[in-house]
């Protein structure tokens, strides 16, 4: 091994196998069974209680603790499934603390919630390791329906289509399903593969096939879908990045931070993605901070997350802040990106402090860099989609769209935060609002 | 530091902490690490006929119920008397209490019920140099079905019998020690006394399955497929023991009659609420068994403490000082009306008052949109079940109606004068107050 931290440009193996094994290992690994109790009995088991609200799926918070409390993680792990099937992601990746853990009673009370997330996990890891699947199908409708998309909201809206008794038919553009699961997640979040064990156990339900690197545009198009099936529903995410807008933007060293996210998580040995010595990270989201946190575990000497606005306007969750701030992440806030120096790859970047509403302040500093990820957001892609609402697909309550019988959910829809747990929401009402459409009796007809 | 030094029927201790005779008791080396550690006194693990030792079972003795992280609530137990030679029990006796003076050191006998058993076990014991004697009339199991232990202490008159005995052949302290399986536990109380017995102490395990093995479909603790009753203890009995203590301390006929309180003592806290309710000291045994020998520290710290605020400097200062408020029912009085009264800055909104009155009681709680919870004094009847199930220890009291206020449940002017269930008129055989 001879590249360190020290090395100047983008090297792999800045690290010793230990480091990495350390640095990439689960975030919050799984509760003993002890723990587990220890942490249902906090819960007050709340009338009407405020965690359920705060759940963009509706979980039966106090229901899943309580069965969690006497002795049955099973039956805790079909109430969370039965309202979101992606119960073992959100568990993982959900930003508790601005959900379900920030109205917990003894949140409020005494500043310690119940920890909603990671009993939730110790519920559906203990029913999938057990390698069962706890719901079974409907008899079938007769109705095809094609999903667009196997990132959460494809995933939630085929899995409830299969169990109420449809044909599935689920198409991803990328070589696995699992969408932004699989490829947009950061790696400490979802170890041992996870992502794709639980779609392969989603899959169980039965009636779902998989067809990948199948991209809506390229490979089919939205009218064939119609006209083949009985009912889309497009949960095709966000396919775009913004740009800088800055010139030099090709220079070397300069990519988007979702696809250093997906390299690192689909690289068979982490040791062997090169990272700069001095990374600087632009954009101020959980996908920056994703970026940031990982190329400080990969061994960057210095690694700094540059946001335009003030902290409190980050997406990202205090939560991430502190993770990044605890890894070495230098934030850096209130300055945007004014050039890219280098001489064909990128050495320094320049940026002007600017105030919240964005004014520039002529004030200006560069940061050393040999590698820039961007992460200022994405954006939707493809032709002929539904009527948008802004950069969005316009969608109703269930997810109906402009075009009749096409359903949206997820990112690509507009409204809702774009989380993993709204998308599985999102999916789950689109499904019941499409099975109940394409069963509903014609009009007119007997009763 | 308040005085903690206790005389009981004579037999003085440096506390009131004893330990009861049970596991911790049972042998020279655990007693002398119990003194070591600030034991006041202890029952020795109860001694039988000389001659071949009983024989315990081989598996598991003790079972447990737990509560939260495990905290172990009761413990179950089918142990026997001591399974060692009598004469090796007294040779260790006698050592202890020659290198602990100040100790107490009490032998607790079970032998079958005839005078000769009684009379030549007593003349054994005396020789070690004991303080004093408790007549095992307690154990549940094993021994009952031999025709000793509770089957002793269920029929009063075999309790006069051997207490009778125990004062005619021996000049020691006799302490009766009680079962709690009985359906009066006054009467043996009674019979102890009326036979010059010095005191009782009570109580000793009651009956109790702990749990059942729902796989073996066994109770445990389970023993090769198949469970026996045992005896259970802890702090789960504690409600139980205090109320017998209780009823012996303010019957008429046994009121004064020296009590040792013994039912899931674990805190001094425990200890003090026996000694209030009339137990001139106490025994401990799941506790010990729980946490070690070392809690006892807890307990002399935490007593002298809240007899320094209160002023208290001697133990008997406490003893009793409950008794003349443990009244029955009727004597309570209908005329004092209280309601609850949640307190909005300490209400972390949980709503567990408001399932609890809305689902199992009177409706009396409402919660609004923005979940604040607020009493219905129109409906609230005081019954305490809001203040039992919130979480928030003292955000919901029970406050006082002042006299001359009108109880919006009734409409009818809080009267300031006592009135009790006997001159009630709803009650058919009340009389008017003279």
């Amino acid at each position: 091994m001879t590249d360190t931290a020290l090395t100047p440009g983008i090297q792999s193996e800045r690290l010793k196998d230990d480091d990495y094994a350390r640095n990439f290992a689960d975030l919050h690994p799984k509760l003993d069974p002890h723990e587990a109790l220890v942490a249902a009995d906090r819960c007050y088991f709340c009338h009407d209680a405020p965690c359920i609200t705060a759940c963009p799926t509706d979980i039966d918070i106090p229901l899943f603790i309580r069965q969690i409390a006497t002795g049955t993680p099973e039956a805790a792990a079909r109430t969370i499934l039965s309202q979101n099937i992606m119960g073992g992601m959100c568990a993982r990746v959900c930003p508790t603390e601005t959900l379900c853990e920030e109205v917990c009673v003894r949140e409020v009370a005494e500043g310690k919630p119940v920890l909603i997330g990671q009993l939730q996990r110790f519920a559906t890891d203990t029913l999938m390791d057990a390698g069962t699947h706890p719901f079974t199908r409907a008899a079938p409708t007769g109705k095809r329906v094609a999903v667009v998309g196997a990132g959460p909201a494809g995933l939630s809206c085929a899995h409830r289509l299969a169990m109420l008794g449809s044909d599935v038919t689920l198409y991803d553009a990328r070589a696995k399903p699992g969408g932004l699961n699989e490829y947009g997640i950061a790696t400490y979040k979802a170890v041992d593969d996870f992502a794709q064990r639980e779609v392969d156990w989603l899959l169980k339900i039965g009636g779902i096939t998989v067809e990948t690197g199948k991209s809506l545009g390229a490979d089919l198009t939205l009218d064939t879908l119609r006209t083949s099936y009985d009912a889309v529903f497009l949960g095709i995410g966000l396919g775009g990045v913004n740009a800088l807008g800055l010139e030099g933007e090709d220079k070397d060293g300069l990519i988007d931070a979702v696809d250093f996210i997906a390299d690192l998580r689909q690289a068979s040995d982490v040791a062997r993605v090169p990272v700069g010595r001095d990374v600087v990270v632009i954009g101020g989201g959980m996908t920056a901070v994703d970026a940031a946190v990982q190329a400080k575990l990969l061994g960057a000497l210095n690694v700094s997350l540059v946001y335009r606005r003030g902290r409190d306007r980050m997406n990202a969750s205090e939560f991430e802040q502190d993770l990044a701030a605890s890894k070495g992440v230098r934030i850096i806030t209130n300055a945007s990106p004014r050039a890219i120096i280098g001489n064909g790859a990128v050495r320094e970047i320049e940026f002007e402090y600017t105030d919240d509403t964005l004014a520039p302040t002529g004030q200006t500093f560069r940061l050393p860099a040999d590698q820039v990820f961007k992460a200022i957001g994405q954006t939707l892609q493809g032709n002929d989609l539904p009527e948008l609402d802004g950069r969005k697909i316009a969608v109703s309550q269930t997810g109906r769209t402009s075009l009749d019988g096409v359903w949206a959910g997820g990112d690509c829809a507009a409204g809702g935060d774009d989380l993993t747990v709204t998308a599985v929401a999102e999916g789950r009402d689109a499904a019941l609002d499409i099975h109940a459409t394409l069963t509903a009796p014609a009009p007119g007809a007997a009763r | 530091m308040a005085d903690l030094t206790t005389d009981f029927i004579g037999i003085k201790s440096p506390n009131p902490f004893w330990l009861a005779s049970a596991p911790p008791t049972d042998k020279e080396y655990n007693v002398r690490r119990a003194f070591d550690a600030g034991w006041g006194g202890v029952v020795w693990k109860t001694l039988g006929e000389a001659g071949p030792p009983v024989v315990n079972v081989n598996g598991p003795r003790y079972g447990a119920i737990y509560g939260a992280d495990r905290r172990l609530l009761g413990l179950n137990n089918i142990e026997l008397i001591t399974d060692r030679p009598l004469e090796q029990n007294l040779e260790e006796m006698k050592r202890v209490k020659r290198d602990y003076p100040d100790r107490a050191l009490i032998a607790s006998l079970m032998v079958p019920v005839n005078e000769d058993a009684w009379r030549e076990i007593l003349r054994r014991v005396e020789d070690t140099g004991c303080d004093g004697v408790e007549l095992n009339f307690g154990c549940p199991h094993g021994m009952s079905e031999r025709g000793m232990g509770s089957a002793v202490g269920q029929v009063p008159e075999y309790v006069g019998q051997v207490a009778y005995w125990c004062k005619k052949h021996s000049d020691l302290p006799v302490i009766v020690k009680l079962t709690p399986n009985i359906t009066d536990v006054r009467k043996p109380a009674q019979a102890a006394k009326e036979n010059g017995a010095d005191a009782v102490s009570l109580i000793n395990t009651i009956n109790s399955i702990t749990s059942v093995d729902l796989d073996l479909f066994a109770p445990q603790p389970t023993i090769d497929g198949l469970g026996a009753h045992g005896g259970y203890c802890g702090p789960a009995v504690k409600p139980i023991a205090l109320n017998m203590v209780a009823e012996i301390a303010r019957d008429p006929a046994t009121h004064g009659l020296p009590i040792s309180g013994i039912g899931g003592i674990t805190t001094w806290r425990d200890a003090a609420e026996f000694m209030a309710l009339g137990a001139g000291n106490v025994q401990v045994c799941t506790a010990a068994m729980t946490y070690g020998f070392k809690i006892v520290q807890e307990m002399i710290s935490g007593l002298s403490q809240y007899m320094d605020e209160k002023g208290m400097t001697s133990t008997a200062e406490l003893v009793g000082r409950a008794v003349p408020n443990v009244v029955n029912w009727q004597d309570l009085n209908l005329n004092y009306v209280s309601k609850a009264v949640i307190n909005q800055d300490d209400c972390i909104k949980c709503g567990r008052c408001y399932a609890a009155c809305e689902d199992t009681s009177h409706q009396a709680i409402s919660m609004s949109a923005d979940r604040k919870f607020e009493v219905i004094d129109a409906e609230c009847v005081a019954c305490n079940l809001c203040v039992n199930v919130c979480p928030v220890e003292g955000c919901i009291t029970m406050e006082q109606m002042a006299p001359g206020t009108v109880d919006p449940r009734t409409g009818k002017v809080v009267e300031a004068e006592y009135a009790n269930w006997t001159t009630h008129p709803n009650n058919p055989g009340a009389c008017a107050a003279e």
